[in-house]
């Protein structure tokens, strides 16, 4: 079988938000919802010397969709079995038919990729934009990209080309759930048990 | 997992089960036929009997100074969704043209519910928002007969097409200055909001405003930029922030960034971040140039041979022999006897002296060395001596005219082929600043070439009585004082008639007697060519996606009746509806450039590239080259760092208490500054930022870019933590102007003793009642008060309190 991945070049990216709203247009998303985030990671303090400040300040941006994981914790958290893997893939796909909303899968996955679209009381996530996939086309962020930061593809020629770094803070840890993603790390990156910084855009997320 | 993402899980637990409460509230039977009709939907989507997705090209070009290439799909007359550009190789330099955030989201605008739809005129007080549906033909004739009386009793002086930017397509708003000049004209204006106090200032540095290409980077060591955001600002994929990025990753330079706010081009792009309180970078300039000189790091031969004004040597003969150099200026042997030390600039800027001493020491070793300036620094009370300033740097080292360096301004890039409707000429002589179109109205008549910067007559002879206002938020949102502004409209008999185009009824448009509304530019024949784009060039070609919906109409088939009405529609369009003027001006500019593909070709394929012949745009390099054959525009054909220009405007105008102009580029105190008295009672420096949640106010209204970017007031904990304020807590931000509600990020990423909101914001007051701001719109806070020179908005230059609600 093949694995769909994504690689993330962290330093090209600026935090536009240009591949989460390109994803919320072509899957007509509500603000609540998005099955792309861009998070903010901030860290640093200023201190004061006489009347000058000085500082340590830094903060990058990371973008993050579903994994597609190997070990995804939200099917194996869900007791209805609507969450499936495909074979020829790798892609991680919920069965709105099958789904109850329980929430189950938003709850159990590191990364919150699940969102419960309370509307039609069923969870929803990123496909990889399995129809555009089929077509031979990419998922439409990694083509959005202003700063052509994303890629697609086999995830083991994406790991060949670009290594196996899988996380940065203000990710989880990838042993949690194998996630099919790469990244070249940005500027300032910190590792994931970083206590020097937090998560600064929470009410951006959706 | 850290606690950050601990967090996170637990806001999207609380949701779903909000979320949950709501389907078992609804009963398990509607929750049940809605999963069923969900299905249903969905089959039915995909029945053959459905109707084809069509996809047209179009474009984004609202105000960002970018421009970019979008696909629609249309089915149903409705758009869809929306692709941006996915043709050709995307390789660097014949790269696609890929829409940013927002116009990945411009099926929310054309699709919005909340989109004017019908023409109306004001019932209530101006300014109330109280509208009432008319006819087209009531709409044609009140516009044609209140401009012939105003025409009639005031003249055409008395007529002021507005600032305004919210459509740059080239087909489109050139109507509006056509028809205005076939009726007489208007009263000019100069200067823009934008960049009027550098355009004002450097041309007696330079003899023009002029700027390498970005691109060219990759041929720098070294990149300085002041302000420069282009990151957030231009964001568009064949725009300044993917030239930049490629420049660095190809080229490796290091890259130094001040700026108060740690933005984002300084998170992603910069090497050092060198924070420094707002309208004091000129500071910070003087005294690396303390440095460059004491250590001998100029470069004589390029100041001896293309300069005037750096040292005795090189004065003119009006100011010689009396230490009015440059180089006396920053030693301390001028007039003030101050050197401009690394010590001194520290307790102007906040930078520390080490750091400043270091920053020179780099500039004056890095060859080609790049200095850029964004348009946030000019942007402020003393904006005007700021930009001139920051350009002594490129001077001082000899970086100008050369790869890999520039002059100190902001960015440029690579044109060909722009062409638009023909305008023909403003018959009126009389100009004003553009942003001094509030006083015209109040107090016009006060108003003079001394003192006000009129320009073609000696003082204003009528107030403005009528306002053209085309696809522009300037009238008040972005404007100005905005309590002030609406004052001064709130009085019908001082400006008579205000006729307002646009999508949505925005703040200015709620001061609209006469409200039309517009086609999005997608929604018409629509072209625009690159602004600014690093060293490919482009243009866009599209066609209306829809049909026009309910009652809109484009300008030109309202212009085109009223011109009939007016007697002068044939003349107006010439016998060309919309289409053929897209066609017509192509053509014309295929007669000039032969090598654009034919206007059926640019149909079908939306878009045409081109990369520049010269490789980067280089500013001034035949200056560089061959200073004899090719002077510069300035009196003395070289550089004026001592400009007798203006010394001359120094002696004869007529300069309120605390502006000032400096013959030479240094550094001056702005009103409003840090050291202004005023901040006894507001200590907190306010500039504003370019948020990528807009481009200026356009899809301020847009609801995934409001959640994506919410308005937000940047608040470093130092400040917050006095005044007891928390993240994400709701705060006002008040002045003597205004007071605005908004919500306080409180971030390390700021200098302690500045704030700052994104400019742009929906304002949104009760303008009867508290007239408090809960739109976070920052000009509720900024003065109408003009710069020295540019006589234009000083909107990054606000003294405010915060204080929790």
């Amino acid at each position: 079988m093949s694995q769909y991945g994504f690689y993330f070049n962290g330093p090209r990216c600026t935090g536009c938000k240009t591949c989460e709203l390109a994803c919320k247009d072509y899957h007509d998303l509500t603000p609540e919802i998005a099955f792309r985030n861009v998070y903010e990671y901030t860290g640093g303090t200023w201190s004061q010397s006489g009347s000058l400040w000085s500082d340590d300040v830094y903060s990058y941006y990371i973008s993050s969709a579903c994994n597609h994981c190997d070990m995804p914790a939200c099917m194996a958290n869900c007791a209805q079995g609507a969450i499936s893997k495909d074979q020829k893939t790798g892609i991680v796909t919920i069965d709105a038919e099958k789904c109850i909303g329980c929430g189950l899968c938003v709850e159990s996955c590191p990364y919150g990729a699940p969102k419960l679209d309370a509307e039609k009381n069923v969870a929803v996530k990123c496909d990889m934009c399995a129809d555009r996939v089929a077509e031979g086309l990419v998922p439409v962020c990694v083509e959005a990209c202003p700063l052509r930061a994303l890629e697609f593809g086999e995830i083991e020629e994406l790991r060949s080309k670009y290594g196996d770094v899988a996380a940065v803070a203000p990710l989880p840890d990838p042993s949690e759930t194998s996630p099919n993603v790469v990244m070249t790390e940005p500027r300032h990156a910190k590792p994931i048990d970083d206590k020097t910084g937090a998560l600064a855009n929470e009410i951006e997320v959706a | 997992m850290n606690d950050a993402m601990v967090s996170r899980r637990g806001f999207v637990k609380g949701s779903a089960l909000a979320g949950l409460g709501v389907a078992v509230a609804g009963g398990g039977a509607f929750s049940l036929f809605g999963c069923s009709s969900q299905g249903e939907q969905q089959t039915g989507a995909s029945e053959p009997t459905e109707s084809a997705e069509q996809v047209f090209w179009g474009h984004c070009s609202v105000n960002c100074e970018g421009r970019c290439s979008l696909q629609l799909h249309v089915k149903d007359d409705e758009v869809v969704w929306v692709e941006s550009d996915n043709t050709g190789d995307d390789e660097y330099g014949n790269h696609q043209i890929r829409a940013c955030l927002r116009g990945r989201s411009i099926r929310r605008w054309i699709n919005h519910p909340d989109r004017l739809s019908v023409p109306m005129k004001r019932v209530g007080k101006r300014g109330e928002g109280k509208f009432e549906q008319i006819s087209w033909n009531e709409a044609f004739d009140m516009l044609a007969e209140n401009y012939t009386r105003i025409l009639d009793e005031y003249g055409p002086e008395s007529i002021w097409n507005h600032y305004a930017s919210g459509v740059n397509a080239s087909n489109i708003g050139s109507f509006l200055s056509r028809f205005i000049n076939m009726n007489g004209g208007c009263l000019g204006r100069y200067g823009s909001y934008s960049s009027a106090q550098i355009s004002a200032a450097l041309p007696y540095l330079y003899g023009t405003r002029a700027a390498n290409s970005n691109s060219d980077i990759v041929n720098s060591k070294l990149v300085v930029m002041f302000g420069e955001n282009s990151v957030e600002t231009k964001a568009g994929g064949a725009g300044p922030t993917y030239h930049l990025e490629q420049a660095l990753e190809q080229g490796g330079a290091k890259v130094i960034v001040i700026d108060p706010r740690y933005s984002d081009t300084v998170a992603t792009r910069a090497d050092q971040w060198i924070p420094i309180r707002p309208g004091t970078d000129a500071a910070l300039v003087d005294a690396v140039a303390y440095v460059l000189i004491s250590e001998d790091l100029v470069d004589h031969d390029f100041l001896a041979k293309y300069c005037i004004g750096y040292d005795e040597d090189s004065m003119p003969e009006s100011a010689k022999g009396q230490n009015k150099s440059y180089k006396a200026y920053i030693m301390g042997e001028g007039a003030d006897a101050v050197a401009k030390t690394p010590a001194w600039a520290e307790a102007i800027t906040g930078v520390a002296a080490d750091t400043i001493t270091e920053l020179a020491r780099e500039i004056g070793t890095a060859k080609p060395c790049a200095i850029y300036q964004g348009k946030g620094p000019q942007r402020q009370s003393n904006g005007e001596q700021t930009a001139r300033a920051i350009c002594m740097l490129p001077v001082l080292t000899g970086n100008v005219g050369i790869n890999g360096g520039n002059t100190g301004s902001d960015l440029d890039g690579f044109y060909f082929s722009t062409f638009s409707v023909p305008t023909g000429d403003n018959p009126v002589e009389t100009k004003i600043a553009t942003f001094t179109w509030t006083d015209a109205i109040d107090h016009g008549t006060d108003m003079t070439k001394l003192a006000n910067g009129v320009r073609g007559k000696d003082k204003l002879e009528v107030p403005i009585k009528m306002i053209f206002n085309y696809a522009g938020n300037t009238i008040t949102n972005q404007h100005s004082d905005i309590n002030r502004t609406h004052e001064i409209l709130q009085d019908e008999s001082k400006c008579e008639f205000i006729v307002v185009w646009d999508t949505f009824l925005t703040d200015s448009a709620k001061y609209a007697d006469l409200l039309l509304p517009d086609l999005m530019p997608v929604e018409q024949p629509n072209f625009v060519s690159n602004d600014y784009a690093g060293n490919m060039g482009f243009i866009i070609m599209g066609q209306p996606v829809t049909s026009p919906k309910f009652e809109r109409k484009t300008l030109y088939s309202v212009l085109s009746e009223v011109a009939d009405r007016m007697g002068m529609k044939d003349e107006f369009t010439e016998g060309r509806d919309e289409q053929a003027w897209l066609e017509y001006c192509y053509e014309e500019a295929r007669k000039k450039d032969s090598e654009l593909p034919t206007f059926e070709e640019m149909l079908a394929q939306g878009i045409y590239r081109r990369k520049d012949p010269d490789g980067h745009h280089v500013a001034l390099k035949d200056f560089r080259d061959d200073p004899e054959a090719n002077p510069l525009e300035t009196p003395s054909g070289k550089i004026e760092i001592y400009s007798e220009a203006l010394e001359e405007i120094v002696a004869t105008w007529e300069l309120a208490e605390g502006d000032i102009i400096n013959p030479l580029p240094v550094y001056a105190p702005g009103v409003e500054g840090f050291d202004d008295p005023l901040r006894e009672t507001y200590p907190l420096q306010m500039p504003g930022y370019h948020y990528k949640a807009r481009a200026h106010s356009s899809y301020g209204c847009i609801d995934v870019l409001k959640q994506a970017a919410p308005q937000e007031l940047w608040i470093n904990p130092v400040d917050a933590e006095s005044r007891g304020i928390a993240d994400g807590e709701t705060v006002k931000v008040y002045n003597d102007r205004g007071t605005v509600e908004i919500l306080a990020k409180v971030t390390p990423r700021i200098l302690p003793g500045v704030v700052s909101m994104g400019q742009g914001a929906w304002h949104e007051a009760d303008m009867a009642g508290d007239k408090v701001d809960r739109g976070g719109c920052i000009n509720t806070l900024t003065s109408l008060r003009p710069t020295p020179l540019a006589k234009a908005n000083p909107q990054h230059t606000n003294l405010v309190e915060v204080a929790k609600l």
